[in-house]
């Protein structure tokens, strides 16, 4: 139409990247995300509650959940990775950070066309992103 | 949408916010399901979410919302869940699904990536505002707002107007700096359509209550991200849906993490819920680009 990519039919290069690495992203934690509740469910894994015991819990406060069941917040759970339920945090996580990774990886594509604002916008969407995603961004629970 | 339909959201909505609001007496407890939950078979829920949430996965796509706006509400309501991992669950069914529709939704040009950054920047940060809000405040207190919430989103699907392709005499001083235009071709009559959009800094100024609600109440955000993007900015209404869905991937990214790190995810709810809504997206996702703009839900 025009030698304006935004101006096109087609998406944009780095719309396209984005998009494959979503893409990516999401279809292996999806895998992963289903992988993993298969060993758990299954038993295959030991689970650290028994799935037949997790109905107790589910309508439990999260503060009340977490002091019955002694799980602890943040990424206390990459330490539990042998057991089958938190296995399944591998997948949740990945869905979780793959927004992170897709934001870094379009960084240099609008770099490289002078899009010097919008690598900027990428830059600070990837760090408010992590900051989230660390743990440090805490709050009083109840 | 016809009176009709709008009347059953109506009455759906309201039902919804009444058991919510009734709801509050039991802290935080599924009403309907607290009797149940004693003598159904654990496998029940999960697989009963599997089903729910992958016709709500469809039903997201269409309406251009996460799918956490029809979660929080239904499965509060109706399972045994306490709020706090249905809050948690919802945000993640909503990020999922988006992560789901993204992908086809960037590649056929329908979901903008120059319309969404400065959106998802400013609402993505506040949704972590309001994620730590709403995980503080106490349970009850949450629940009447979300009650109260929900009857508000009833009352915008009711009262807003949708506008297939919004008149834009002339795009604004910060959408040009931003280059935030573009082309696409309306599949269902082969039209094709060159949008730009203006009042850009009032939009932006939604998004930051867009951003506290949907970390606050686990919502998602389409319900309001498309009103906003297509009424109020004047974005055609495919690109505001598909724009929306896939904003939402940001959006919830941020407060999703804040609710994994207080410890509400249970993977027994998320990952059915989860498998359900991404499954539901892929079909509503193929079902969006053949459907007439009219079919859109909001």
């Amino acid at each position: 139409m025009t030698g304006d990519p935004h101006k096109s039919l087609q998406a944009s290069h780095e719309q396209i990247v984005y998009a494959a690495v979503l893409e990516k992203g999401m279809l292996l934690g999806l895998a992963l995300l289903l992988l993993t509740f298969v060993l758990y469910v299954l038993g295959i894994i030991k689970p650290y509650i028994p799935v037949s015991e997790i109905s107790q819990y589910w309508s439990l406060s999260v503060g009340e959940y977490l002091h019955t069941t002694r799980i602890h917040q943040g990424w206390w759970w990459v330490g539990m990775l042998g057991y089958g339920d938190f296995l399944n945090f591998i997948g949740i996580a990945l869905l979780g950070g793959v927004t992170i990774f897709c934001f870094l990886v379009v960084i240099p594509v609008l770099w490289k066309n002078n899009d010097k604002l919008y690598a900027l916008f990428s830059l600070l969407e990837a760090v408010i992103l992590s900051l989230a995603a660390s743990g440090m961004l805490g709050s009083g629970g109840h | 949408m016809t009176r009709t339909g709008k009347m059953g959201v109506l009455c759906l909505a309201l039902l919804l916010s009444v058991t919510l609001l009734a709801g509050n007496g039991l802290a935080g407890e599924g009403v309907m399901a607290a009797d149940a939950t004693s003598s159904a078979p654990w496998w029940m829920w999960p697989l009963l979410l599997l089903v729910v949430t992958f016709v709500m996965g469809v039903a997201a796509v269409l309406g251009g919302v996460g799918g956490g706006v029809l979660f929080v509400p239904i499965i509060s309501g109706f399972f045994p869940f306490h709020l706090d991992f249905v809050r948690g669950a919802g945000l993640l069914v909503a990020l999922s699904g988006a992560l789901a529709a993204g992908p086809g939704l960037l590649k056929m040009n329908l979901a903008s990536l120059r319309l969404a950054m400065p959106v998802a920047l400013i609402a993505s940060s506040f949704a972590i505002l309001g994620a730590m809000v709403g995980l503080a405040l106490p349970t009850q207190v949450v629940q009447i707002a979300l009650g109260v919430t929900i009857l508000g989103i009833c009352v915008l699907m009711l009262i807003a107007k949708k506008s297939t392709v919004p008149d834009v005499p002339k795009a604004d001083t910060i959408s040009s700096v931003l280059r935030i235009y573009g082309v696409y071709q309306e599949a269902s009559t082969g039209e094709i359509i060159d949008w730009k959009i203006h009042r850009t800094w009032q939009g932006l100024l939604l998004f930051v209550a867009i951003g506290i609600m949907a970390g606050m109440f686990g919502l998602g955000a389409g319900w309001a991200n498309v009103p906003v993007l297509n009424l109020l900015m004047g974005a055609p209404l495919k690109i505001s849906v598909a724009t929306s869905k896939f904003l939402l991937s940001i959006t919830d990214t941020s407060a999703a993490w804040i609710y994994l790190n207080q410890g509400c995810v249970i993977p027994m709810i998320v990952v059915p819920s989860l498998i359900g809504i991404m499954a539901g997206s892929f079909v509503g996702v193929r079902l969006l680009k053949v459907a007439k703009p009219g079919l859109v839900l909001i």
